[in-house]
């Protein structure tokens, strides 16, 4: 049967969520169905209702991102071992929003789409937030931080990013409010100490309570030395992984002194 | 798999045959996760990779072999125990299984 592989590409191709299941022993070895929310399972896995039951865990594994090895009975039975399926989930990409069209932002930009993130750069001052500025971002948006996140905010969740890199307290502090609206699982800000420390008491006139205080990245990345556009974006991508692995990088925001 | 799919669908609009090779398992160390994958064309052509070069050069051969005997899917297992390990072995001690499969779907 065909189409299958056309139906995968497209879905990859748009970000939607798709899974992917072959039998890998025990059964038609190479036998492959496409899965995806909502829609019909393209292939069979040879037993109908083996078909079923691994099309119903692909779906379980696009949810919770990850797929692997899964072993059924040959009508599709749990905890039996006769079949060996390999499941591979493909979530939609994750999404990074750069607030600020600065300098960094252009760096920062490559380097997430790099890493297979949806970059969206945002600025209020159209005369920066231009398309032909940030090649490498998906999406430039024209609007204040705080009217851009009412609208998409409620989409983010703990595989996304915000950074916030205006170093404008007119725009970070409404940025920063409103990301921690969010169930975003990475927020930096850029900024020096001191720039931190103000925007910190700005935060909690603000009414911000500590725990959400304690989830700003800020100084935002690892203590690695970063000066220029390209390895502060090094430095704020390695904070992102290290923040998503649960890894004891150093960080800026854990250290004192000067940050270059 | 999204890095792979201009090249794949480039060698199928040429009519090409393709050959799909992933990562499905990972015993110990090893460089690329599971769902790594590369692509071979039936000329030759590569896209991808499942390994940190390690093993791609036999994957590769395996992948043409399958395509020119039109023979069917199939798992293969490279590790720093085989007796070829010199020749395709992990430096790294880890052990990957990847099957080899023609696009055909």
């Amino acid at each position: 049967m065909s189409g299958r592989y056309e139906a995968l590409s497209r879905a990859l191709r748009s970000g939607e969520p798709a899974a992917l299941a072959t039998v890998l022993e025990g059964g038609p070895v190479g036998a492959t169905i496409v899965v995806r929310p909502g829609a019909e399972v393209l292939g069979a896995l040879g037993d109908p209702e083996l078909t079923r039951v691994v099309a119903r865990d692909a779906l379980a594994a696009l949810g919770a991102g990850r797929g692997g090895l899964r072993h059924y009975g040959l009508r599709g039975e749990a905890r039996q071992g006769a079949v060996t399926v390999f499941l591979e989930a493909f979530a939609p990409p994750p999404r990074m929003v750069i607030f600020g069209a600065v300098d960094f932002t252009g760096s920062l930009a490559r380097v997430a789409a790099g890493l297979g993130y949806r970059v969206v750069v945002c600025d209020a001052r159209a005369a920066f937030a231009t398309a032909r500025r940030f090649p490498q971002a998906n999406e430039v948006v024209v609007e204040w931080p705080e009217r851009y996140l009412a609208r998409v905010g409620d989409a983010l969740g703990p595989g996304d990013a915000v950074c916030v890199l205006t170093h404008d307290p007119k725009f970070d502090l409404p940025a920063i409010v409103a990301a921690l609206r969010t169930e975003v699982g990475y927020l930096g800000a850029m900024g020096s100490r001191r720039t931190h420390g103000r925007r910190l008491e700005a935060l909690r006139a603000m009414g911000v309570s500590e725990a959400d205080l304690a989830r700003v990245m800020a100084p935002i990345g690892l203590d690695i030395g970063a000066r220029t556009p390209e390895e502060t974006a090094i430095a704020i991508a390695a904070e992102i992984i290290a923040c998503a692995s649960g890894r004891p990088a150093p960080r800026l925001r854990d250290r004192e002194g000067p940050i270059h | 798999m999204r890095e792979l799919l201009d090249d794949i669908d480039r060698w199928r609009t040429a009519g090409r045959k393709v050959a799909i090779c992933r990562v499905v398992d990972l015993e110990g160390s090893g460089p690329r996760l599971p769902g790594a994958a590369m692509a071979v064309s039936e000329d030759g052509e590569v896209a991808g990779s499942v390994s940190g070069g390690c093993v791609e050069g036999a994957v590769v051969d395996e992948a043409l072999a399958m395509l020119r005997a039109g023979a069917p899917a199939h798992l293969v297992r490279y590790g720093i125990s085989d007796d070829d390990a010199f020749a395709v072995g992990l430096t790294c001690g880890g052990t990957i299984h990847l099957l080899i499969a023609p696009l055909d779907w």
